[in-house]
């Protein structure tokens, strides 16, 4: 896990391990996830009890008698020792429960699944956008590395670094929505598109397609560009420096003059063979900028109105409602690992060298 | 130390390039020349740090620069547009005038930018070096606690954090550094790995020297050209997360002309009086990309890879 936040470079072992050696390499890494998902929920735990609220008087209310208050003191399990009650959250957390939200008053779980495919949404056309853009223009730059285009995509993404994303999300709804009136506005879908069609995987813009209505699909499209395309704007920051450097680095290799040598096209060297060996420590970035924009979409989901796991987050930390905080922290903290992990798996899948 | 001491007859600048140094004093100074001359040579990094100055002086001199009261409210004047009234940025729905409130948000911004890029780093040089120097089971935990953090995305920490300290600059500031350390702990720990074995330790070791005075006195002081670097960088993402916790509330508190706080409060009147959100934002935007230019000019500076071809 480690390894794929500090460093994108290929690693380089012998290609025959033992199968014992490569068991317990994978026990060793297995061993340390959990550790550090313990960690991450122990982390929480101690967060949600020092946090001011009693949890207590969220439930009986403010005019319950001593005897009601102690018995949901002790039906919380706060009379236990710190450390039985970890074990308790772990216990639950292991089955899904995250307890019951008391601003939706019902089981945080469930108002996980049904926030999380917005946040999924969003973030995943907020990738595709910093890929389609951030790994040609990283390209472009390192190409031309030290000329106008090279400080260009070097400026570009410095840009994208400084800007606070909730001002941008405002300055565009301004611009696209409010005086040119390009994009959707805030939210998800038009109001009068909302629950018109059955959710399957929660994704709008694939639900839309399952049920063949071309014109949710558009509006959806049309509510979803600008916000994605902010997010994205971080993410192809991100991802043109490293495949800038990354290309850099293939570009003087032996192998890059032995193909031109040969006579390969320009074209096909830079974007076949250099390109080719880039794609594998990239696979690493663009995980990581993924996970980045899951939890960079908090502020864009609430400058747009977006029905996210973002939004829910913080209307639970404004209302003080623990469990979903907890809830959501956890989950946001578990993809967060659960990618990272995802990132350096995919490493030893496409990379021979890695194995 | 005087100039007549050198060998050179230039004067102060012959004195400050002098390829043969007399004194560690003379050879700190030929170095930091030398480090000045490449800044200004890079245009970007070199309007990065005309940027972070600029931001330093107004700070310093608000009073001065200020045109009204940042807080005091004038009903007669509210939603005033730029430029009117001999209100530069206009005014906002309290009538408070505009650019007066960010000059003085500049102060926030420097006392939060400071206080973060100096606890955060102590900590995480703290963990890192001792980490690495005494190694075995301490590493192996300190890296552990580490990698958690780390684990974290950083703003949805900092949210649960300051939701568990309350609302509050002070408590953005911990929570911002609460998340922030990792990634110095980390660079100390892998500089610490390479300078444990070298001959110098080894040597102050025979001298007796404690692990405490090996730690701070001689290990320390090699962590910090990278560490510089990388506390440069991460400042933009700083001011940006301390704005972020204020705009949603959770940082600086109302009357206070915090710039994530301005823009909260100018949202509601976006789409009429577009001023009020635009222009705090503005601010934000040119301080950290005064840093990112600065930190990214830095890393090209300080890069030996880079120097050598």
């Amino acid at each position: 896990m480690s390894d794929a936040v500090d460093t994108a470079t290929p690693k380089r072992r012998g290609s025959s391990v033992p199968l014992l050696k490569r068991l317990k390499s994978l026990i060793t890494v297995l061993l340390t996830v959990l550790l550090t998902l313990v960690g991450l929920l122990f982390v929480t735990f101690i967060i949600g009890r020092v946090m001011p609220v009693d949890p207590v008087l969220a439930i009986v209310g403010e005019r319950a008698s001593q005897e009601i208050y102690d018995a949901a003191y002790i039906s919380l399990g706060l009379d236990k020792p710190l450390l039985v009650q970890f074990g308790i959250f772990l216990k639950q957390i292991a089955q899904g429960d995250f307890g019951i939200s008391n601003l939706t008053a019902r089981p945080v779980s469930e108002d996980i699944v049904r926030v999380f495919p917005a946040t999924l949404e969003l973030a995943t056309v907020g990738t595709i956008f910093g890929v389609l853009f951030g790994v040609p223009m990283g390209v472009m730059a390192a190409v031309n590395e030290g000329k106008w285009q090279d400080q260009v995509v070097r400026f570009v993404g410095l840009f994208g670094y400084s800007m606070p994303i909730f001002w941008i999300g405002l300055v565009g709804l301004i611009i696209f929505y409010g005086l040119l009136d390009w994009v959707g506005g805030p939210g998800r879908l038009d109001v009068y598109y909302e629950d018109v069609i059955p959710v399957v995987t929660g994704l709008i813009l694939i639900d839309s397609l399952i049920e063949g209505d071309l014109d949710i699909f558009w509006n959806a499209f049309s509510h979803i560009i600008l916000p994605a395309s902010i997010l994205g704007y971080y993410s192809l920051a991100y991802i043109s420096r490293m495949t800038r450097s990354f290309m850099l680095e293939q570009l003087s290799q032996e192998y890059i003059t032995t193909a031109r040598v040969k006579g390969l096209s320009e074209r096909t060297v830079i974007w076949r063979h250099a390109l080719g060996n880039v794609m594998i420590p990239l696979i690493t970035v663009i995980a990581l900028s993924y996970a980045n924009l899951l939890e960079g979409s908090v502020l864009t989901e609430i400058i747009f109105a977006w029905p996210g796991l973002g939004s829910y987050l913080t209307t639970a930390l404004l209302s003080a409602d623990m469990n979903a905080v907890i809830g959501g922290t956890v989950v946001v903290g578990l993809i967060f690992v659960g990618l990272n992990l995802l990132s350096d798996f995919l490493y030893k899948v496409v990379d021979p060298r890695a194995r | 130390m005087s100039i007549d001491t050198t060998s050179h007859d230039q004067g102060f600048k012959g004195w400050l390039t002098s390829e043969s140094p007399e004194s560690r004093f003379h050879a700190q100074m030929v170095q930091l020349y030398a480090g000045w001359q490449s800044l200004v040579a890079n245009r970007l990094a070199f309007l990065g740090f005309m940027i972070i100055v600029l931001l330093v002086l107004v700070a310093i001199f608000a009073p001065l620069l200020a045109t009204h009261d940042p807080s005091i409210q004038n009903l007669k004047t509210t939603l005033l547009p730029p430029f009117t009234g001999g209100h530069i940025l206009g005014t906002d729905d309290s009538g408070r005038d505009i650019w007066s409130r960010i000059i003085y948000g500049s102060r926030i911004t420097l006392f939060i930018v400071a206080l973060v890029a100096f606890t955060a780093p102590v900590f995480g040089l703290l963990v890192g070096t001792v980490s690495g120097y005494l190694g075995g089971w301490v590493d192996t935990v300190l890296m552990r606690i580490t990698d958690i953090f780390l684990a974290f995305p950083r703003l949805v920490l900092a949210l649960a954090f300051v939701s568990a300290l309350g609302a509050g600059i002070e408590n953005a500031i911990l929570a911002i550094s609460l998340t922030a350390w990792p990634p110095y702990a980390r660079i100390a720990r892998a500089e610490t790995l390479t300078i444990r074995n070298s001959d110098y330790i080894a040597a102050i070791q025979l001298q007796g020297a404690g692990r405490l005075r090996i730690i701070l006195g001689h290990i320390w002081p090699m962590c910090m050209s990278s560490l510089i670097v990388r506390v440069t960088l991460d400042m933009a993402g700083i001011i940006l997360t301390a704005a972020g916790l204020g705009f949603l509330g959770l940082g600086a508190q109302p009357p206070s002309p915090e710039w994530g706080a301005m823009i909260s409060s100018g949202r509601q009147f976006i789409h009429d009086h577009w001023w009020i959100a635009t222009m705090p934002g503005l601010a934000i935007f040119i301080v950290s990309l005064g840093f990112n230019l600065l930190g990214d000019g830095l890393r090209d500076i300080l890069d030996p890879k880079k120097a050598q071809s």
